[in-house]
Parts: C-alpha cells; sequence; structure tokens
C-alpha cells in the first residue's frame, strides 16, 4: 500500500463517519425561497396593518384589530408551509442527486429535534394569542424557531447551528425593540434565510 | 518503518470492513439496510465482511423484529473500537512519516 492509499483510507473514515451521523442533502436554495416568502408575507402584513392605523373610521381598512391579527397570523402560517414544502420538495430533489435516501434514522432525528421545540414554541403561541398577548408572538417565534435549529444541527450541516443562534439574538433583540415585530420578522425569517441560503447555494456549487 | 506498520490491522484493510467500522464508531447501533446503503454493497457482499468482524469479536450482532420483517443491528464491541482507533493512529503515523 502506498502512502496514498491511507490518506484514502482515513478520507474515506471521515467521509463515512460524516455520512452515518448527519443528513446532508439540505438545500440553500430552499433557504433562499423561504426568506422571499417571508418577505412577501412581511409586506403583506405591514400593508395590512398600516392601513389599518390610518383608516380606522371610513378609510382604507375598517376590519376590527382582532380579525387583523389573525388575518396577519393566517399569512405567516401560510409563509410557513410553504417553506417546509418548498423545503422538502427541494431536499428530495438534492438527496436523489446525492444518492441520499432522504427517510434514513438520522433524517428522522433531524426531524425529530427540530419539531419537538417547534411544537411547543407552537402551542405557546396559541397560547399567548388566547391570552391576548399579541406583542410577545414575534419574539416567541424567532427564540423557538433558533432553539430549533440548534437542536437540529447536530444532525445535519453545521451551519445550522450559526442561524439558529442567530435567530435566537434577533428574538431577544426583538422583545428588546418590542412592537417592531414585523421588522425582526423579516430580518429573522427573510434577511437571515436569503443570506445563509445564498453562502450555501454557492458553497455547493449548484 | 516496519515497526509502524506492524500497527495496521490487516482486518481494517478492506474498503467495506473500514467502512462499517467507521460507521459503527459515530453511531450506537446502524442496521443492515443502513450500512448497506451507506457502503453501497450488495447485501452477499456487507454479510460477509460482517461475519469476518464478528469472527474477530470486532462488531457484536442484535437480531430484532419490527412486526415481521427481522431488523439486524450492528454495533461495536470495546475490543472493536480499541482495535480500530489503534489502526487510525497508525494510519495517521505512517502518513506523518512520510511526509
Amino acid at each position: 500500500m502506498t502512502e496514498k492509499d491511507y490518506l484514502k483510507d482515513i478520507s474515506d473514515i471521515k467521509d463515512i463517519m460524516n455520512k452515518s451521523t448527519r443528513f446532508l442533502s439540505l438545500s440553500g436554495m430552499s433557504g433562499i425561497l423561504a426568506g422571499v416568502y417571508a418577505l412577501i408575507g412581511v409586506y403583506i402584513g405591514y400593508k395590512l396593518l398600516s392601513g389599518y392605523g390610518t383608516g380606522y373610521g371610513g378609510g382604507t381598512n375598517v376590519m376590527p384589530l382582532v380579525i387583523l391579527e389573525i388575518v396577519v397570523l393566517t399569512v405567516a402560517l401560510v409563509v410557513a408551509l410553504l417553506s417546509i414544502i418548498t423545503a422538502f420538495i427541494l431536499t428530495k430533489k438534492r438527496a436523489k442527486k446525492n444518492n441520499e435516501k432522504i427517510w434514513t434514522p438520522v433524517s428522522k432525528q433531524l426531524l425529530l429535534h427540530f419539531i419537538i421545540p417547534i411544537l411547543t414554541g407552537g402551542a405557546f403561541v396559541l397560547l399567548l394569542i388566547y391570552r391576548g398577548y399579541y406583542g410577545l408572538i414575534a419574539p416567541t417565534t424567532l427564540i423557538f424557531y433558533g432553539v430549533a435549529l440548534v437542536s437540529a444541527s447536530k444532525f445535519t450541516l453545521s451551519w445550522v447551528k450559526y442561524l439558529g443562534i442567530m435567530e435566537i439574538i434577533l428574538g431577544l433583540l426583538s422583545f428588546i425593540f418590542f412592537g417592531n415585530g414585523l421588522l425582526f420578522w423579516a430580518l429573522g425569517f427573510g434577511v437571515l434565510h436569503i443570506v445563509y441560503g445564498t453562502v450555501m447555494h454557492f458553497k455547493e456549487g449548484n | 518503518m516496519k515497526n509502524i506498520i506492524q500497527n495496521i490491522n490487516k482486518i481494517f484493510d478492506h474498503r467495506v470492513r473500514l467502512g462499517i467500522m467507521s460507521a459503527l464508531m459515530v453511531n450506537d447501533h446502524v442496521d443492515f439496510n443502513t450500512l448497506k446503503e451507506l457502503l453501497g454493497v450488495t447485501d452477499g457482499n456487507l454479510a460477509s465482511h460482517l461475519k469476518s468482524l464478528e469472527k474477530e469479536e470486532y462488531i457484536d450482532i442484535n437480531k430484532e423484529f419490527i412486526g415481521k420483517k427481522p431488523n439486524t443491528k450492528y454495533s461495536s464491541t470495546q475490543l472493536g473500537t480499541l482495535e480500530f482507533k489503534k489502526h487510525i493512529n497508525a494510519l495517521e503515523r505512517i502518513i506523518k512519516s512520510q511526509s
């Protein structure tokens, strides 16, 4: 055996250790698209809410505030669903290209570790709405989303952890700068996704 | 040089067995089908390499049933882990000594 063979052995070992513990077929493009959906969603939400502020009493928007909040939250939910569907389709495509199965013990762990914080956060947000704490929704969603990313990151590409940490920081900041929920949603779900998605997209080289 | 080569474990000097041990180092256990996909080998090929690792007592085999389907899980024994670490150290020393 030559030196080159031993070097290849070492790189094979690393490769298999990586592949058997991390699901690597996440697509950067799905991050970019999720960011775009989020920005569109925030724009719609902003238009609805600002219409409310100026339109009260014969203006453009006479919906009661509670209904309006629910409409805005529905937009947020649609954005989230679209992002999940996009991520699923693009990940499936990428996995096929990489010859990686989408449903593996590792991807199941990835999903489980993502879903637990997300469902906890989702339930918590529903309770916030029920109690009327609308102002806390933006910080809560950002923080729980960030925690979900950090928790899932050990089963996928390591940059997911840094995205998660950034989301947590933004969530806390949005609590400090209270009342700017839409702005922080645009930063957290829009800008951050687009930035990380673009970096990933070019790293992947496709 | 001869001294260093001595630490190379002949059992691990094969792509498939090296791959099996690498996967078992970083997972508590891995099932047959996952190993097969990970390494891109046939059933028969994988089974024979697993058997040779089992014979050396480097891996443990645990047969379970999921419904009616048999599901065989493999894990590294203490001996297997120790020997594999020695093997990696030997590989690294050889590469260092030659560069």
